[in-house]
């Protein structure tokens, strides 16, 4: 097994060595179904299919996203245990992405355990699957995005506290882009081009294009895009603060 | 063999570790001394990879640490300063982990964890989760970890710190069977380990290697090398030692009953002061020469500000 898969391995079994893990995912599924049938009104829509539920996403992932990632790095920082990673023969993308995929994996289990609102929904009505499939692939593509963004806010700093807030902030300013509340203010003065990248950087345009059932080259390539960068980031961040 | 060329390391205006120069051979126990801040972390850490100079380079088994650092890594043991390490895993599966990123794999995993467990005697707390151990066990555990892979140098940052004296007899017997053909590297302030294990001592103060030398070789740059020391049942007059041969003073405590004869220039004394003491008819309870005291060397050394 490679490197990767090793660190991997050590990460995700970190998740379930505590409580935190399985209080996590309790919490995710609570909220989930609260906003799906609450404030979603997943019955009163008499629709067969899950809008109600993936509206949400964004909205759920902007606070239990950077609970997760929040001590993927600061810990080790603040611990020390960085320094003997970082002399192990292991490269730093290594690291990386060992406890990036370690904390994707985990957050994709936690959404992967809401298929009974698939099994409602599919006993209530006919839903379109590939729809709903596709919406859970859009769903876990952003969640990776938020975690990858909460990466590299834990390498910057030792505290968890302060990465778990730049995290939310951050992901906060990702959301928002796309909302009127933040085109208007540019709308008046600055020309189209920068109006559409700034809405191109939401994570809400791509998510509910992908929600809706069509997956494009475009969407797909920004999630990943996203990872990419902040990943990178997290590697050059690190670097920088190891010595601190 | 390691090699320093030159090393310098800065944070911001702050010089670190200043133009260090070092070779370390094969065989070699070499004790990095000096006060707190004086900049031994520092040069391990740029020993390891961990932190890249300012300027100059190390080399490590001919491997240049910085571009290299896979191949310079992979022959190193390092236990780093206050040892971390995951306090979530137990000692088996912590140290399972670490065999596998070293790149053993199935039964060789297991025979080499299984070995390094033996070698610092682990077994009892194998299931145990490590943030449950004393300090000593946790120190334990970090030393395992570096010698799993049985590298040829091994580069050990305070190892006996927070160990009591049994612990730290372990773990000095423990370097010395390891440093036959290995090179030894470890930092520390407590003086009476470097005479007890290491065959080279480098004392750095304020980033700067300021002696080099074998710890009997420090020991001979003493005040009290070759000194006299004598206990008698009651007080004598020195007056006489002070014109013996050789002597160049003499100093008594409050009681007048014990005597300490310092040599100019480390010449043996011992003869002139016990016949003195014979011609005198002075009933002497205890007489001995003095090996010389590193602690004073090295207090002389790091703050009267050089050689």
């Amino acid at each position: 097994m490679s490197a990767v898969g090793i660190l991997f391995r050590r990460e995700l079994g970190a998740y379930f060595a505590t409580p935190l893990a399985y209080v996590y995912t309790t919490i995710f599924l609570m909220l989930a179904g609260v906003f799906t049938f609450y404030l979603g009104s997943f019955y009163e829509r008499q629709q067969a299919d899950l809008m109600a539920f993936f509206n949400f996403h964004p909205w759920l992932y902007l606070f239990l996203v950077p609970a997760v990632s929040m001590r993927l790095w600061s810990e080790d920082r603040r611990s020390g245990v960085v320094e003997l990673l970082m002399t192990l023969p292991v490269r730093n993308f290594e690291l990386v992405l060992g406890k990036f995929l370690a904390a994707w994996v985990f957050t994709g289990l936690a959404l992967a355990l809401t298929f009974p609102i698939w099994l409602t929904v599919s006993y209530l009505g006919d839903p379109d699957h590939g729809v709903i499939l596709a919406s859970y692939l859009g769903s876990w593509l952003m969640a990776g995005s938020f975690l990858a963004i909460g990466s590299c806010m834990s390498a910057a700093t030792r505290n968890q506290v302060i990465a778990f807030i730049f995290t939310l902030v951050t992901c906060f300013i990702f959301i928002v882009s796309g909302f009127s509340i933040v085109l208007d203010a540019f709308s008046g003065w600055a020309p189209t081009a920068l109006l559409d990248a700034i809405a191109a950087l939401s994570f809400l345009t791509h998510f509910d294009a992908i929600a809706k059932g069509v997956i494009s080259i475009r969407d797909l390539l920004y999630f990943v895009g996203m990872i990419v960068v902040w990943l990178v980031a997290t590697s050059i961040v690190i670097d920088l603060k190891k010595a601190e | 063999m390691i090699e320093l060329k030159s090393l310098t390391k800065q944070f911001g205006n702050f010089t670190a570790v200043d133009n260090i120069s070092l070779q370390v051979q094969a065989g070699e126990v070499l004790g990095f001394l000096g006060p707190n801040g004086a900049g031994k972390s520092t040069t391990m850490k740029m020993l390891t990879g961990f932190l890249p100079p300012t300027s100059g380079v190390a080399v490590v088994c001919g491997c240049d640490v910085m571009e290299k650092p896979l191949e310079a890594q992979r022959q190193i043991g390092y236990l780093p300063e206050g040892a971390p390490l995951y306090g979530d895993m137990s000692v088996g599966r912590f140290l399972h982990f670490i065999a596998e990123i070293r790149g053993f794999r199935g039964s060789e995993a297991e025979r080499r964890v299984l070995q390094s467990v033996d070698r610092l005697e682990l077994r009892d707390v194998y299931h145990q989760s490590i943030e449950t151990l004393s300090k000593g066990f946790k120190r334990r555990v970090g030393l395992a970890q570096a010698i799993l892979h049985d590298p040829k140098v091994l580069i050990l940052d305070e190892p006996t710190d927070g160990l009591d004296p049994n612990q730290k007899h372990q773990v000095r017997q423990l370097i010395q069977t390891l440093s036959q053909d290995k090179i030894v590297v470890i930092s520390t302030h407590i003086l009476e380990e470097v005479t007890a294990v290491c065959t080279r001592a480098v004392i750095i103060s304020a980033g700067r290697v300021v002696a080099d030398g074998t710890p009997l070789e420090l020991e001979q740059r003493s005040r009290h090398h070759q000194a006299v020391s004598l206990v008698v049942n009651a007080e004598i007059d020195v007056s006489g030692l002070r014109s013996l041969p050789g002597v160049a003073d003499v100093q008594a405590d409050e009681s007048g009953r014990r005597v300490t004869v310092f040599p100019a220039n480390g010449q043996a004394i011992f003869p002139h002061v016990q016949a003195h003491a014979q011609a005198q008819g002075w009933e002497v309870q205890a007489m001995h020469v003095e090996r010389g005291r590193l602690d004073e060397v090295f207090r002389e050394i790091t703050i009267g500000g050089g050689q």
